[in-house]
């Protein structure tokens, strides 16, 4: 075994074990949300998950995007089989351990992985043009100021260096192995680009260059994988978990508390005790109604959080954000996440008393924003992964009506209308009839 | 014109009658004045076709939704339970209603506290008082008029209901025209999640008049829409643009009503 092969493994488990590290910190930062039963429905959660994760159903509304993300899509997907032949290359020493097994299909694969990587690079120029040039309105939004503005960047970086190592690397091993056997590999892109480019260097410097390209392109890789869970580049996995937990109900059913509804139950049952002491559960954890905070959300609005990559599709569909007004959908699963990492790294280190005095509603999002929900789902509709941001802001809204009575004035007294006269505006609720005999 | 036949459900359980369906009118289609012309229009189909319903009259009270919206969870809580002891109370089994708000919360929300119905849209009922031949329309008063429709997020998005409204329309004999957004990609009016009782946080516009500048794109004679909260945000919409005397903001029960000469 080669210096090269020990420094290879070394990199491999040190990139691959930091990785489980930080997934396995997020796992317990989704721990931190309320239990919410998402266990139902296994065949129609499959299916969703097939058809909007895999299948990439909803990405089609924006088809430029769509077309543009199928390309890097489906290339890192199939690149991944190259990748199990550079894994054992790098810890065995070996070169292109299956081509002489595989023989025309490895021609195959190979060929195709260079296509896409064509496409891919391609799709990396349009979305850093996309990004930086057009300024496409949804990626400069105020929240797409400072890191998530770079770090949509670093990805497309590292991809764009990603496939130009890849090319390097096949086309430099292109004309040395016509050099060594006077034949061609026969890729479909390195087999005459390698030529073109590298046919004058020496066998020395295809040599180092070659190695820069596998290095490099390896080294990319795991790069890619320590990067990926401090980037909202993390729906890549995320958005399997995601669209197989997301709601099957009717976009419009909101939850109904089941805290509430005892006590509701209790308030109209005719025959309860008025008087009576409830049982005390010595167990029982006093629970708020509503989200004030990261922890009071439930694990499933966590790993929406964690799912979103920030592209701004809920955000341009959004009635209020569109007319002005401060929310911004995707704003919402941003602070969602933040505060989720502060409160986790908090709880780590102290447990579950930590309290910094801060939380998500007021910290990171204003009442503002919150009230300025027409609860219109366009949000919901848009997302391609299933993310709900509506059903954090109700949890939001809950929370300030019910445990703070805040809320603008106007609701309030529609609360009082609904409370003595059955109806949101100050009617009596004898006159409900009256339009019958109205002219 | 001739007199509308509203039966309340305890007028028809004291001659020991029930209805087919239960009409749920709404506060909007009880108490606001736009609105009422919408659920006169719903009872003109429905005595027209001679369809056997009530209305709960005083004794209905808000489903709750807008409370829910708001956060209030207790309130809605304890006004659906209410009108769930109503309901079950006469033994309703179906319900119409002309206000996707109560449509959705009534259908979706109320089974988990113990109400089960079968919930339909007026624009379903209608749709189905067609199918059975019991509807006719001549279309002739609409003969080349221009009508967009304007999807209720709590209709369409919220409960996927798009075809309904729009199989409706086209058997006026009118040009249809659809807004660029609509159906899943409609644009709310603005007056969801409780906002109809409130102003508007602080923005660049209203809701309502960037979605009427949509509607008024495509030059129609009509607006139709399938909710009384869309029908008041754009009728003041076309009012922005002064355009009330061209354009007119009706429900998809009036557009069928006025039709068939009712």
């Amino acid at each position: 075994m080669e210096i090269s092969n020990i420094v290879f493994i070394l990199v491999l488990i040190g990139s691959g074990s930091f990785f489980a590290y930080n997934v396995r910190k997020i796992i317990q930062n989704i721990r931190l949300g309320r239990e919410e039963n998402r266990s139902d429905q296994k065949k129609e959660r499959w299916k969703t998950m097939i058809r909007v994760a895999l299948g990439q159903s909803k990405m089609t509304a924006r088809p430029i995007a769509a077309i543009l993300h199928i390309f890097i899509y489906v290339a890192f997907v199939i690149t991944q089989i190259e990748l199990i032949e550079i894994i054992i290359d790098g810890a065995f020493g070996t070169h292109r351990f299956f081509y002489e097994s595989l023989g025309g299909l490895y021609t195959f694969t190979i060929s195709l992985i260079e296509v896409l990587s064509l496409l891919a690079l391609i799709a990396t120029f349009s979305f850093l043009a996309r990004r930086n040039l057009l300024k496409i309105p949804r990626f400069v939004k105020p929240e797409m100021k400072g890191w998530p503005k770079l770090d949509g960047n670093i990805i497309l970086y590292l991809e764009f260096v990603l496939v130009v190592c890849i090319f390097t690397m096949n086309g430099t091993d292109e004309v040395m192995h016509r050099m060594n056997y006077g034949e061609s590999y026969g890729f479909a892109i390195s087999s005459w680009m390698g030529p073109l480019l590298f046919d004058s260097l020496s066998m020395d410097t295809l040599v180092v260059l070659e190695r820069i390209g596998w290095w490099g392109h390896i080294l990319m890789v795991f790069s890619f994988l320590c990067y990926l869970p401090y980037s909202k580049h993390l729906h890549i996995i995320w958005a399997f978990p995601n669209t197989y937990f997301s709601k099957l109900k009717p976009k419009g059913e909101f939850t109904n508390m089941e805290s509430v509804k005892s006590e509701v139950q209790l308030m109209l049952d005719p025959n309860a005790d008025p008087y009576a002491v409830p049982e005390v559960d010595p167990n029982a954890t006093p629970q708020r109604f509503g989200a004030k905070d990261v922890r009071d959300l439930t694990w499933v609005n966590i790993l929406n959080a964690y799912t979103c990559t920030e592209c701004g599709r809920c955000t341009s569909e959004c009635p209020a954000n569109i007319t002005g007004k401060k929310l911004s959908p995707r704003k919402i699963m941003m602070d969602v996440r933040d505060r989720v990492e502060e409160v986790g790294k908090g709880v780590r280190k102290e447990g579950d008393k930590f309290d910094d005095g801060k939380s998500l509603i007021g910290d990171y999002i204003t009442e503002e924003e919150i009230w300025a929900c027409t609860s219109c789902n366009a949000c919901v509709q848009a997302c391609p992964v299933n993310i709900d941001p509506l059903e954090i802001i109700i949890d939001l809204r809950r929370y300030l009506v019910m445990e703070e009575s805040k809320m603008p004035s106007e609701l309030a007294t529609m609360n009082t209308n609904i409370e003595n006269n059955q109806a949101p505006w100050q009617f009596s609720p004898s006159d409900r009839l009256n339009w019958k005999d109205e002219a | 014109m001739s007199v509308l036949k509203v039966p309340t459900m305890a007028e028809m359980m004291a001659t020991g009658d029930k209805p087919d369906v239960l009409f749920w009118v709404g506060c909007s289609g009880s108490f606001d004045d736009r609105a009422k012309k919408i659920t006169k229009a719903i009872v003109k189909i429905l005595n027209k076709c001679e369809v056997k319903f009530a209305v709960l009259g005083a004794e209905e009270s808000c489903t709750g939704d807008p409370a829910k919206r708001a956060g209030n969870e207790f309130l809605f809580q304890m006004q659906a339970m209410m009108n769930i002891q109503v309901l079950d109370g006469y033994e309703v089994k179906k319900i119409v209603t002309g206000c996707p708000h109560c449509f959705n919360t009534l259908k979706n929300e109320y089974p988990g506290l113990g109400g089960n119905y079968e919930v339909i849209h007026h624009t379903q009922l209608i749709q189905d008082l067609f199918k059975s031949g019991k509807l006719t329309v001549e279309g002739g008063e609409f003969k080349g008029k221009k009508i967009t429709f304007h999807d209720p997020c709590y209709l369409g998005r919220a409960n996927d209901v798009y075809e309904a409204p729009r199989e409706l329309i086209q058997k006026l004999d009118a040009e249809f025209v659809e807004m660029k957004r609509c159906r899943a990609k409609g644009l709310c009016c603005g007056a969801g999640g409780a906002q109809m009782f409130k102003e508007a946080e602080n923005g660049n516009k209203e809701i309502n008049i960037e979605r009427t500048e949509e509607a008024l794109e495509k030059s129609p004679n009509i607006i139709a829409t399938g909710c009384p909260f869309c029908n008041t945000m754009m009728t003041d919409g076309v009012k922005n643009f002064n355009k009330e005397n061209e354009v007119e903001v009706l429900d998809i029960a009036e557009l069928i009503a006025n039709a068939s000469d009712l």
